[in-house]
This record gives C-alpha cells, structure tokens and sequence, in this order.
C-alpha cells in the first residue's frame, strides 16, 4: 500500500470528493493559491501549507475560491451555501482565527437545523489547523476543540495520522451536519500507508491504538503518538497499555472508553487542549460518573497548563504534555491500588 | 431629509481593482422618480402587495398586543411601519430565490410567503409551529419558500446571503440571494465583509438596508458615523440606491433594478430603504429615547396609507376591493391568534431531537 503523508491524505479525500460530487465546493484564503497579484502562478502553493495544492488546476476557480481575509464572510457563506444546496469545505486556515467568525459558527451553522424545527441541513466541512509545536506563538498555536465539542449541532474531528484523516474526511464531507476538521500542522509530514480510493471511518468510532490490561490512556491528535510512545517504553516494563484514540470528539465513543475503563481500571487522560472544561475533564468526568465502580485508581490528566502557547522553544516544549510527564501520570496510577 | 449625493464612494480613477466597473455610484431616489411607475403594475399585483401590507400590519398590531397582554413567550420586535420596504422587493421574488432576514423579521417572512398561521403558532412556542416551536419570533424560517431566517444576530444575515447567492451561481439556478438588515447591522463587521466578499466573487447577492432610524435604542446620527449609510455601502463598490421606503413603488423599482442585475449579470447590489419605526425596539418598550414631537409624527408616513390613497386616486384599484381584503386579513389574523392560543405546546421528547440529522 502506498505510504502518504497527512498532508497528502487530506487532499486526496478532497479530490476525490470534488470529483465524486461536483456539489462540493472549497473556500477560504489562499486555498486556490493566491489572486489578484503581479503573476500568475503556474504551480499555485494551494494553501500556507499546501494542503490544497493543485485542486485549482483540477477543479477550476468557481468550485475552489479564493477569498478576502474575512473570516465571517467566509464561514458565514459557507454556512449560507450549506443550507441553500452545496457542500461546502470552508477553511479557516489557522482554528485560533476562530475568534473573529465565531458567531457564524456557533449561532448560524451549528443553529439552523434545531431553531428551523428540524427542516435544515447544513452539510459543511469546516478545515483548521490546530495545536503547537510550530513555534508560531499564541494566536497560531492552540488546540481549541473543546470550544466545539462543547456547541450541540457541531460534529468535531481531530485525526492523528494519515489514514484516519482521508477516511473521516470523506465522511466529514459526506455527512449532512456541520463537521469541524481539526488537522494538527505538526503532523501534516508524518506518513502512513493510505490506500489510493475512497474510503470512510465512521464518527463516534474510537480506534484502540494499543491494548494492555493495566492502564486505558485516552489521547487525541498528536498526544495519541505520545501515548503510543510511553506504552511501547512501559511494555517492555511489563506495564500494559491501552491507547485509545477517540478521533471524534463529538460524538465520542463514551462505550468504547467505558469499556477499556472496566479491563484495565486506570485512565489516563492526554490532552493538547487547556485544562479547564476540556476533553480531558469531560473524559474523566464521564468515567467517573459511570465508570466509578472499574477504577483501581484516581484518573489522572495530562494537559498543558491553563497558559497561553508561549513562543520560546523552551517554553512550548515545556507546555505541551511530553512522554515524561504522561509516563509519570502512568506510574501514578500504576502506585495506586483501591 | 437626506443629502442628495451622486457618485460618491468612489473617484473611477481612484479604483485599480477588478471591480471597478461597478463600483461606487449611488442614485438616491425618491417617490417622484416613480410617479408614473405604479400605473404600470396590474391590478392582480397591486392587489397581491396590498394584501401582503396588511397583513403584516394586522399581524404585527396583533402580536405586540398579544405580547403587551403576556400570552406571547419572550421578545417581540414589531416590523410595523416598514411593510413596503418587505413587500416592494419580496413581490419580485419567487420561492426559488433567497431571503435572510433580522430580528425584526415578522414583515419578511409573511412578504415572502411563509403562512400566517404557522408563523403565529411559533410565536407562541406552540407544536404546530413552522420551526416546531424551537425558534420563536427571531428564528422563523421556511426554506420551502426561501425563507432562511430572521436572525437573533444583529448582522448575522449578510454572510448567509452571500452563501446562498453563491449557491444560485454555483448551481446556475437562476435564483438570487438578498439580505435584508438594519441600520444597527450596517455597522458591524460581517455587514462590511459581506459586502466586500459580493463585489469580489461576483454574485447575485442584494442588500436592503432598512435605516428605520434606530439601532436598538441608539439613533442612526450617532452609532453612524458615515453621513449617508447607501455613499457607504456604495465604497464597497457596488451599485446603491436609497429609496424612500414608505414608497411601495420606489421600493419596488429599485428592486427591480437590482434583481434584474443580479439574475442577468450575477452581481450584488445595495439599496437602503428609509422606513419608520412604528413601534419600540421591542413590545413595552417606553421609548424615553424618542420625542413626543416624534412618535405623534410618526404614523404620518404610513406606507399603507399612502399605498391606499395613490391606488384608489388613479383608479386602478377600488376602496371597496381594499376594504375586503382588510376583512380578510382581520379574520386570517384573528383565527391564527386564537388557534396558536389554544393549540397545544411542543411534546417534550422533542427536546432533543432536530440538533444533528445523525449523531
């Protein structure tokens, strides 16, 4: 099978939709490569990071437009056209520029299917990217998928490898309700066998990335390869870890982790997200209420601290969760016996 | 009233973009531009518009005393006094084409289409409602009919209108898309945006700007700080008009105009319509904002009555026809009253439904 990058993957899944449903439509800045200067590009860069390359020469620029920085205008057309008959992929580039759209968002697209008494849909894709480690500082550098996971009427997707993208991508695109796909830039590089043709991965459905019978970690995004790492490191202690990566945050696969919950009764959370009402709280607070009776041990949570992302190396390196710190949380756990 | 500026917005020779052509002309018009114009519509639409004026009025008196009187759950933002501002540019639209609309949005939905009753039972929060209840007076929407909403988001609207215009052009349904905003909404950033996003991606978008005077409780003299809302939607190069909005006719021919570009040569327009404000921001509102100078002036542009008075002086349409159609619109509006007071609440297992289509 042919080994693909994320980035790769995620604008196969486009094109092959593109193609499959001429429907589908990709907005947002820059994502043709570029207008209105002094030449024209015979090889538009499709994107900051390419990620939409060549979809113009493919595709044309009424079905891949270029647009004005205007984050509102964008995602409120796109949620304009969602609900008048296209499918829109509308992309944000950066999620922090969440902050000037939001409410065409969260009040308009996330809204119109419940205020409209069910007679609505609106099938649209919105892209960011998301998390640190890219030295870009503050406002290009956080994870901010709690925001969504938190607005009922949104679908939100965070992939952590190739395969995973391509396949919830199609299903994000395929899907009849505002999808926001959150594509970590770290891992845009990272390679992994992607089939060539189309295929979908169900939302809701968590992949068990590793399986040991002493601690469940939940991770998502990039932390599910910072998790995979320390399970590789402890088995060879003889410490059992399941990893499972939730891939959607909503709808999340509570059963799943429920379920691993009750084999190994130790949790540990990572999370790239601040700690305050995040994913990992919710995932905690889930098990806690209905997972309470498996626990051998107090959950613990990885998470960067309730801090801005900071711009010094050092100091982004500090923020995010590291293998050290969830192998620490993990033989914590692992200390505790109830 | 209002300065009479022409070409503002925009020296030609200032302008390097691709848009230039259209860009920055405003025709400011009023009621005599069209004194011929309404002996050109025939009976069936004058007729057709009237109704559609009254019952809005009607609808509008009926809902704010039922709201006043507390049998009406939450705000209600009366659109009395702006009907041919709605009706002027929703007569020359069909249910394939597109209308957002505010908060204010009563007047819209009924302009385009969206039954009385229905609308009156969600109002009042009821099952039977065109939103099942769970919008409410600021949410209404009928897509069947091209309804995509009043919206609780002061400026909202315009986006979505851009959307569903790139809609018409992406699909060539020949439909075309039009917000209708407020004065207050002019201000906001998504108003600017969309506007910019038309001109720049060339579609059959229309903006009606209903300068009622009032942004809430805020007069347009002060939270605007353009002189002339139309000279500053015109900057973003496209073409706009203001017309006086208790003009069905005026509202009517500019409408035209600017639905015919739009399907013709899918470009975006603007027009403000300057309409009263019949009522507070919301039902009891006291107003203490407004002076009693004002609020007695205020009925004296009454869009209706003036509608009335220039149909039945040029003998195209009969007082007694007019008449009859008011005692239709009372009974519409009373039967819809009384049923959506008496029908039955939303059934509570519907409380989590309708939030995914699968989830």
């Amino acid at each position: 099978m042919p080994r693909k990058s994320m980035r790769a993957a995620i604008n196969e899944a486009m094109r092959l939709e593109m193609r499959r449903d001429s429907t589908v439509i990709l907005i947002g800045e820059d994502v043709a490569g570029g207008r209105g200067g002094t030449a024209e590009a015979s090889d538009p860069p499709g994107g900051v990071l390419g990620v939409t390359k060549g979809l113009l020469s493919e595709f044309g620029p009424d079905r891949v437009i270029d647009t004005p920085i205007t984050e509102s205008a964008i995602m409120g057309a796109a949620a304009g056209a969602a609900i008048t008959g296209l499918r829109p992929i509308a992309e944000l580039m950066f999620v922090d520029f969440l902050g000037v759209c939001l409410d065409q968002i969260f009040n308009q697209a996330a809204k119109f299917r419940y205020m409209f008494g069910g007679k609505a849909r609106a099938p649209l894709v919105i892209r960011a990217m998301t998390g640190a480690g890219f030295r870009a500082g503050a406002q290009h550098s956080q994870a901010l998928h709690a925001i969504f996971t938190h607005i009922p009427g949104l679908k939100v997707v965070v992939p952590s490898n190739a395969y995973d993208a391509k396949g919830l991508l199609i299903q994000a695109i395929r899907d009849d309700d505002p999808v926001i796909f959150l594509e970590d830039k770290v891992l845009y590089d990272r390679e992994e066998e992607v089939p060539d043709g189309a295929y979908t991965i169900p939302f809701a459905e968590a992949r068990f990335v590793r399986e040991g019978k002493d601690v469940t970690i939940v991770a998502l995004g990039k932390m599910v390869h910072v998790a995979t790492e320390v399970a590789d490191r402890l088995a060879r202690d003889g410490i059992g870890i399941t990893v499972i990566d939730p891939r959607t945050t909503s709808p999340l696969d509570e059963d799943s982790i429920l379920e691993a919950v009750k084999e190994t009764g130790r949790l540990v959370v990572v999370d790239e997200g601040n700690p305050r009402c995040s994913l990992a709280t919710d995932v905690a607070a889930l098990v806690a209420d209905l997972g309470f009776d498996h626990l051998k041990a107090p959950i613990k949570r990885v998470t960067p601290p309730h801090t801005p992302v900071p711009f010094a190396p050092a100091l982004e390196d500090a923020y995010l969760p590291d293998a050290g710190r969830v192998e620490a949380a993990v033989r914590a756990v692992m200390a505790q016996q109830r | 009233m209002f300065p009479v500026i022409r070409k503002a917005g925009g020296d030609s020779s200032l302008q390097s973009n691709d848009h230039a052509a259209a860009a920055g002309e405003v025709d400011i018009v009023y009621s005599s531009h069209f004194a011929e114009r309404y002996v050109q519509l025939d009976s069936d639409t004058l007729i057709e518009a009237y109704r559609r004026m009254a019952t809005v009025r009607a609808f509008e008196e009926r809902v704010g005393a039922d709201s006043v009187a507390g049998l009406i759950p939450g705000f209600v933002h009366l659109y009395a006094g702006a009907e041919a501002s709605a009706v002027g540019v929703c007569m020359l639209l069909s249910n394939r084409d597109w209308i957002g609309s505010t908060h204010r949005g009563h007047g819209h939905c009924i302009a385009k289409g969206v039954a009385v009753p229905a609308m009156m039972l969600e109002i009042y929060g009821k099952a039977g409602g065109v939103c099942r209840g769970k919008g409410g007076s600021m949410h209404i929407a009928d897509l069947d009919v091209g309804m995509l909403g009043a919206n609780g988001i002061v400026g909202g609207t315009p986006p979505l209108a851009v959307g569903a215009a790139l809609s018409a052009k992406t699909l060539r349904t020949g439909s075309v898309a039009v917000a209708f905003l407020g004065d207050g909404a002019s201000n906001q950033g998504t108003t600017a945006e969309a506007l910019n996003m038309a001109v720049v991606l060339k579609v059959p978008a229309i903006f009606v700007i209903e300068n009622n005077g009032y942004g809430e409780f805020t007069g347009v003299r002060y939270h605007c700080g353009a002189s002339d809302l139309s000279a500053r939607a015109a900057a973003f190069g496209l073409p706009a008009t203001k017309v006086d909005g208790t003009d069905f006719f005026a509202v009517y021919e500019a409408a035209r105009v600017a639905i015919e570009r739009a399907r013709r040569e899918q470009l975006p327009s603007v027009i403000e319509t300057v309409v009263p404000r019949f009522y507070g921001h919301y039902t009891g509102d006291p107003q203490p904002y407004r002076s009693a100078e004002e609020l007695a002036a205020i009925r004296l542009e009454d869009p209706i009555t003036q509608f009335r008075g220039r149909v039945i002086e040029a003998g195209l349409i009969k007082r007694e026809s007019l008449d009859r159609i008011d005692r239709e619109v009372a009974l519409l509006i009373e039967q819809a009253a009384v049923a959506a007071r008496e029908a039955p609440s939303p059934d509570l297992s519907s409380l989590t439904t309708d939030v995914y289509v699968s989830y």
